[in-house]
């Protein structure tokens, strides 16, 4: 069956910046100057062991921006959603508890002689392979030790082969922690995986989608809030910010003029109306996408775009007072005075100066912008209503608290979730910011 | 530590139980608690017409009619009238009379537009006032000119009432009459209504008035039992009208003065809202008589009674469905209506499909109403859309083929808990005009077999689909799946399992189904103009008679055409004659026989998927006597009786703090903190020797 | 000093306006005229005529910013902007659209915002403080590293489950506090105990950390050392000295905030049903009512302006070598 590639916007801005990353890597390691502040970072046990946590889930969101259809289907498919495939049909009626062989609400069930009973039905696929219920623990935990054992196997073979060299290459890197982190990672990938071809490891939800499959799809969105936000600002703050820096005089002033007045509007608000203006006008030019699924892609690229337009000031600011200061400094008054065009200093003076600023803020930003997807879409104004995303999964959980008996595992899920990709975040962050300048800190979002 | 001693601190506030949200002055008293979840727009009767408002309206204000609070189906029977009123027919049936006698001697609650006194008020005075009440207050008696001024305030130019289009179309003089006042009277000053006669409405002595309608419209008595046909006295709009009062939101749509069992005295609708016994009501008797089983059900025990019989009613602001629920479940609002998320816990369906409470509920003293109520929610097709559309064989099949792919008993058992009844045709249960049974299914999605209405297997729908030209799903032209679109506005992330839900249904018959969702503005945007496909939609009734469910059908008032209810702008001209006729009968067999034909047109075209009409479920503590769901009748609070001592004893039983997480705060606290101490003191002195 | 302020309120006016052009802006995309009024008269039998009379009785059926059949000034002034969104500076809100006055009824709805940003405010810098305090004390120890791993594992928790997961327990399943709702006066307290407690929590990771930075930074100082040399105990060096002077940056941190208290908070509110301006404004975003979210935008603003002059004032007055000259 033929295959054809669908590229969303997304999908596109992410790879693209996996190039660019890739490119920024290959230039650092030729240029050791450069690359020296990241050695550092490396140097720090919870930066490698973050690192390496975080790798996981870029894995899992770019497998998921790799995107596909089957003619004559008209739904694109990522290879997530290929490899995750037995999750994705599977989906029971409503709620199951993790691990469960029956649905968690009584229904009408027929028995064979004809009569009705009212009792908790047995599950289509969690399961469904059992002839007793009996067995369920057994097969458990036989699973989840094959499982376990896969991991280990893969663990085992992954240190021998690439342990010495990378021992060697690097050795200045605590690589025992990263080896560490990768043993938690496969030691819950394996047996969950595992799992999950007879089993809903973490339950189902109202619908009976499976809870697991809902929080891998929820990283994509969580990565792409995180990453492409910053993308956006960065043009905007830098380019802005180190023009009034630089220039000073009017164009100081009106720059700070703008980023005062957008600074003084309520960031909820300010967000709140640019989302529901970008509603309208998709809503309005129906045309413009050929599928459900593109349009929920645009409005998620578009949430992107209004937290970067709305948030870019604070780097603006930063980077206004670094570039002030720079441009006081002697070689520049001197360059100056030999008549360098002024695109020239910037490009070569100023720009690779504030750089560091830049990476801080990339990378401290990113937890900021995750958490705050979860409040916009509790306020009605984040993700399109048909993605997947953490902020979504808890405002359904929300409801769900309020069930009896309690229907806790999406919400658990979400948050186990969302705490490791945060909590990682904040980790390598921390290390990012001592490695390259301890000083500067920067503001979180006014929404999180 | 600290935690914990803000707590010890406030403890002695608080009695034995911690968690009453209610101040405790109030405690023991003769007070019924509920909640709102939307505030309230309008309390004006000229606009209110949503439930959120009506909880309130009905109470302070009496139409002439009112619906018998316990008999099935509805009936209407007099309020402050002193028999309901029959139309008489003058210039061969071009007109309708209708002559209201209200009874001499009931009174206004007190108020202080009724002191002459206060109509010339200083602004310092207003500006002062915390509530409109805090002038002395005075009453009068409700005289036939009240209810002709209300009428004429439909028309008033500065009000926005919803049923001025309608009723301009019956009450004579209506339009022109609206169309007069616009000319007339200060943007912002008090118009004196009682200067303007209108044509259609009259006094005719001082405890009767006049309606006169054009041509026939039997539905009409129902409009009286409706908040639009209160009286209104005008000395309250001369007393709002005075400069100062709008700042202070004192207005008619805020302060409603009525003549009801019950008077608002509180009114925040961001927080709390407070009606008061009006100590000038008449007193009405509690009815005598019910349907077969109410007496074994106790509610008849008050018969003769006079009502009201509770002090003050109590709602407050709860717009989170948890925070509602378990406020419940603790004893502090006195009833509950289930959402769909409650429902496992408080309901036990039994094997015959009856629901009770749980055991949990039971054991609680908890019971439980049911009451299908008088409304349908549909999933239309736009019959002006070239595909789903238009009446050709094609898209009929094709449309019938979607009604029988949309499981909605699954969407009922999913999202409702069953809390509701397939639809077969537009009309609900109690309404003239029902079929039950076997000659009431809907023959083009379900068959009849072992006494219950089963819906036709799948393959029947591909089979359909396939007659309609479009096998396995695909349009033959281009080879690719049929692709619908479905509208709809969905409020947020909470609303994903549906639309997910909905996308698998016509996956079934191999169509794909794009859901453009939006903002509730640009849907209905959408409905308007006749740009949906397919959508879904709901509409509770306004008076019990299928007239008012039919008309959603009727091709003049096609949506996209005019300002109708028709969003599907389905039009068939044997269906639109046979609306005519029907729409001016009694009730009576042949009416019976035309609704049939109707419904049976309807049903072939299938420019709805019929959807289902919803039960609402509603609990209530055993304390709670009375309660019978009326979904006509607004004005049953005065009906509800408090059995206050059993409550007060078990809000203690259920809320007895839990109080060993706090201890264990303490002892954390103290193992954290002793050898934090100690290695402080240490370093302290290992310092001091360094120094 | 007074020329100062007098400038910087001179200088806030056109940032006021930019402010009302961009929220003016936003939300006439976003809601025409016609659309709020369908909004408001709700959806059972609304006629053309209703909605052109609604439009017609509220200003809104004016041109938006240029009224090009008017003569002279009143080109301006005869347009919906001037009239909806320049009246602001005379603090004249009008009308919410359910003909609510808005200044009555922010006036009304401040106290409760009060009542629970205060509190959290105060004791929250309190909280961090104190921890923070303790970490800079046991810096370096085994107390320290877990305390500081504490606070980034709480900065990684959304407020969200904070608020969802501190009503269930402490409310639900304890019974300690009334799970939502709000009384005046004393009452308050019992209302406001929880998520004031939330509220803390969860500013209590990030904060605490920031504090503890500058608590040590503080510490690496000279004087800091000198005081040691001199061999003054440990706790007399951090209370008397560290704390002492610390106490700058961490107070005009949070001066800037104070204004914003007004606001209340989004979430909390909502959820604990107390009859704040945050809930007030979310209600008015998910209503769309226009009136009002112009208006809670405009006190935003005014009051972040506030917040940057109390900011700088306040500067002078912990550090009276800054001087604001003509």
């Amino acid at each position: 069956m033929p295959f054809v590639p669908v590229i969303l916007a997304t999908d596109a801005l992410l790879w693209l910046l996996v190039l660019a990353l890739a490119g920024y890597a290959w230039s650092c390691a030729r240029r050791p100057h450069v690359a020296a502040p990241w050695r550092r970072v490396f140097s720090s046990r919870a930066a490698v062991g973050s690192a390496t946590v975080l790798a996981a889930f870029i894995l899992v969101g770019l497998a998921d921006s790799v995107h596909f259809r089957r003619p004559p289907s008209l739904a694109a498919q990522s290879l997530l959603d290929v490899a995750l495939g037995h999750l994705r049909a599977r989906g029971e009626k409503t709620y199951s508890a993790p691990l469960a062989t029956r649905l968690y609400a009584k229904e009408q069930i027929e028995t064979g002689d004809g009569r009705t009973v009212r009792d908790y039905p047995r599950l289509r696929f969690g399961g469904a392979h059992l002839v007793d219920e009996a067995d369920a623990l057994g097969d458990i935990a036989w699973l989840a030790f094959r499982g376990l054992l896969i991991s280990a196997i893969l663990w085992t073979g992954l240190f021998f082969s690439a342990g010495k060299l990378l021992m060697r290459r690097a050795p200045h890197v605590p690589w025992g922690a990263g080896w560490a982190g990768l043993a938690v990672v496969l030691a819950l990938a394996g047996p969950a995986l595992s799992l999950s071809q007879h089993w809903h490891v973490l339950g189902t939800d109202k619908v009976g989608n499976d809870v697991l499959f809902l929080a891998l799809k929820s990283i994509r969105t969580s990565l792409v809030i995180g990453t492409l936000t910053t993308i956006v600002l960065l043009p905007l703050g830098v380019g802005l910010g180190i023009a009034a820096g630089y220039f000073r005089g009017w164009v100081d002033d009106v720059i700070q003029y703008v980023y005062t007045t957008l600074n003084s509007i309520p960031g909820v608000l300010l967000i709140a109306a640019a989302v529901l203006m970008m509603q309208v006008v998709i809503d309005r030019n129906p045309e413009w996408f050929a599928t459900a699924a593109q349009r929920a892609d645009f409005r998620l690229l578009v949430l992107c775009a209004i937290l970067g337009l709305t948030s870019w000031t604070g780097l603006a600011r930063l980077l206004r007072g670094e570039a002030l200061k720079l441009s006081q400094l002697e070689y520049i008054q001197a360059a100056h005075a030999f008549g360098v065009p002024d695109a020239r200093i910037l490009g070569r003076h100023i720009l690779p100066n504030v750089a560091h600023i830049v990476i801080i803020a990339m990378v401290m930003d990113f937890s900021a912008l995750v958490l705050a997807e979860a409040v916009l879409s509790y306020v009605g104004v984040g993700v399109d209503p048909a993605t997947t995303s953490f902020g979504t999964m808890i405002n359904a959980a929300r409801l769900e608290m309020g069930r009896e008996p309690v229907v806790w595992w999406s919400l658990a899920a979400a948050f186990v979730f969302l705490f490791v990709l945060v909590l990682a975040a904040n980790l390598f962050a921390d290390a990012v910011r001592d490695g390259f300048d301890p000083r500067v800190r920067v503001g979180g979002l006014a929404a999180a | 530590m600290r935690i914990a001693l803000i707590l010890l601190a406030f403890l002695p506030g608080c009695g034995e139980v911690w968690n009453d949200p209610y101040p405790a002055s109030e405690r023991g008293g003769n007070i019924l608690y509920s909640a709102f979840e939307q505030r309230p727009k309008h309390l004006d009767p000229v606009q209110s017409y949503t439930s959120d408002e009506s909880r309130f309206t009905r109470q302070v204000y009496e139409p002439p009619l009112q619906y018998h609070y316990l008999k099935r189906p509805y009936e209407l029977v007099p309020l402050t009238a002193a028999e309901i009123p029959r139309g008489r027919e003058i210039d061969g049936g071009k007109f309708t009379v209708y002559e209201v006698r209200i009874r001499p001697g009931i009174r206004y609650q007190p108020h202080p537009a009724f002191i002459e006194s206060n109509f010339g008020l200083p602004a310092e005075k207003i500006r002062d006032l915390e509530s409109p009440y805090e002038l002395s207050s005075g009453t009068r008696e409700l005289v036939a000119e009240d209810y002709v001024y209300q009428v004429k305030r439909l028309a008033h130019p500065r009000l926005h009432s919803p049923v001025l289009g309608l009723m301009s179309e019956y009450i004579v003089g209506m339009r022109e009459y609206a169309k007069a006042l616009r000319s007339a009277g200060a943007r912002d000053g008090w118009l004196d209504l009682r200067q303007y006669p209108l044509e259609g409405a009259e006094v005719v002595n001082r405890y009767t008035y006049r309606i006169t309608l054009k041509g026939r419209y039997p539905q009409f008595v129902y409009w009286l039992a409706m908040p639009f046909f209160s009286p209104v006295p005008w000395e309250a709009e001369k007393f709002f009208h005075q400069p100062g009062m709008a700042e202070k939101n004192f207005t008619l749509d805020w302060w409603p003065v009525g003549t009801g069992p019950y008077m608002l005295v509180e009114n925040n609708p961001n927080a709390r809202m407070v009606l008061e016994r009006n100590p000038s009501f008449r007193g009405e008797a509690y009815p005598a008589e019910g349907e077969p089983e109410d007496a074994a059900a106790g509610l008849l025990a008050d018969a003769g009674g006079t009502m009201p019989f509770v002090d003050r009613v109590v709602f407050s602001r709860e717009k989170e469905a948890v925070p509602y629920w378990s406020k419940f479940l603790q004893g502090y609002y006195d009833e509950a209506t289930i959402g769909s998320d409650q429902f496992d816990q408080a309901v036990r369906v039994s094997i015959e499909g009856a629901a009770e409470p749980s055991a949990e509920m039971l054991e609680k003293g908890i019971r439980l109403s049911t009451l299908v109520s008088a409304s349908t929610y549909y999933f239309g097709f736009n019959m002006k859309d070239p595909l789903v559309g238009g009446s050709s064989e094609r898209a009929r099949k094709l449309r019938q083929a979607i009604s029988i792919a949309v499981d909605v008993e699954e969407y009922l058992s999913i999202f409702q808990n069953g809390r509701g009844v397939v639809a077969h045709s537009p009309i609900p249960p109690g309404i003239f005009g029902r079929r039950e049974g076997a000659e009431g299914i809907n023959p083009v999605t379900h068959v009849w077999r072992d006494g219950r209405a089963e819906r036709r297997p799948i393959e029947e729908a591909r089979g359909l689909l396939a007659e309609a030209g479009y096998p396995g799903g695909r349009d033959p032209a281009t080879g690719a799946p049929l692709l619908i679109h479905f509208d709809t506005a969905t409020r947020g992330p909470g609303d994903k399992p549906r639309l997910d839900w909905w996308r698998k249904q016509l996956a079934r018959l191999g169509i794909q189904l794009e859901v453009r969702d939006t903002d509730w503005n640009r849907f209905q945007e959408k409905i308007r103009k006749g740009t949906q496909q397919m959508y879904g939609l709901g509409w509770a009734a306004d008076y019990p008679d299928a007239e008012n469910f039919l008309f959603l059908l009727h091709g003049p008032q096609a949506r996209a055409d005019g300002a109708g209810a028709n969003s599907s702008n389905y039009g068939n001209p044997k269906f639109d004659a046979l609306f005519e006729r029907m729409k001016s009968m009694a009730n009576s067999p042949e009416r019976q026989k035309i609704i049939d034909a109707m419904v049976e047109i309807a049903r072939r075209d299938a420019p709805w998927v019929f959807g289902f009409h919803p039960k609402d479920f509603s609990l209530r503590h055993a304390w709670l006597m009375n309660a019978k769901p009326n979904d006509m009748a607004g004005n049953t609070l005065k009906y509800l009786r408090l059995d206050v001592d059993r409550r007060e004893a078990l809000r203690h039983e259920w809320n007895a703090p839990v109080l060993w997480p706090l201890a264990l705060v303490l002892v954390a606290l103290a193992s954290f903190g002793v050898p934090a101490l100690r290695s402080y003191r240490r370093r302290e002195r290992m310092a001091a020797r360094q120094g | 000093m007074l020329a100062y302020v007098v400038r910087r309120v001179l200088y806030a006016i056109p940032i006021l306006i930019g402010v009302n052009l961009i929220t003016f802006a936003l939300f006439f995309v976003v809601n025409t005229p016609d659309d709020m009024a369908r909004m408001q008269l709700g959806v059972k039998r609304v006629t053309p005529e209703a909605i052109e009379k609604w439009k017609q009785e509220r200003g809104y059926d004016k041109p938006l910013l240029f009224a090009s059949g008017k003569e002279g000034f009143s080109r301006l002034t005869e347009t919906i902007f001037f009239e909806k969104s320049l009246k602001l500076f005379a603090f004249d809100f009008g009308q919410a659209e359910d003909r609510r006055d808005i200044g009555s009824e922010i006036r009304a709805r401040m106290g409760p915002s009060l009542a629970l940003a205060i509190p959290v405010f105060i004791v929250g810098i309190l909280v961090n403080i104190t921890f923070a305090l303790l970490m800079a004390l046991f810096r370096a120890t085994a107390l320290d590293f877990w305390g500081v791993v504490l606070c980034v594992a709480m900065m990684s928790i959304s407020t969200l489950f904070y608020i969802i997961g501190g009503q269930y327990v402490f409310a639900k399943l304890w019974n300690l506090v009334p799970i939502s709702g709000y009384d005046g006066g004393i009452d308050a307290a019992r209302f406001v105990i929880l998520p004031v407690l939330i509220g803390v929590v969860s500013g209590m990771g990030s904060g605490s950390r920031w504090y503890r930075t500058i608590f040590l930074e503080e510490m690496g100082k000279d004087y800091v050392r000198t005081a040691r040399a001199k061999g003054l105990a440990e706790s007399a060096v951090l209370f008397r000295h560290v704390l002492k002077n610390a106490m700058i940056p961490i107070l005009t941190g949070a001066v800037v905030l104070i204004p914003l208290l007004f606001l209340g908070s989004l979430l909390a509110e909502s959820f604990f049903g107390i009859p704040g301006l945050g809930s007030y404004t979310i209600d008015a975003i998910q209503a769309q009512d226009f009136a009002v979210v112009r208006s809670m935008v405009f006190i935003g603003s005014v009051l972040y302006i506030v917040g940057l002059l109390l900011t700088d004032l306040s500067y002078t007055l912990v550090d009276p070598r800054i001087r604001f000259d003509g």
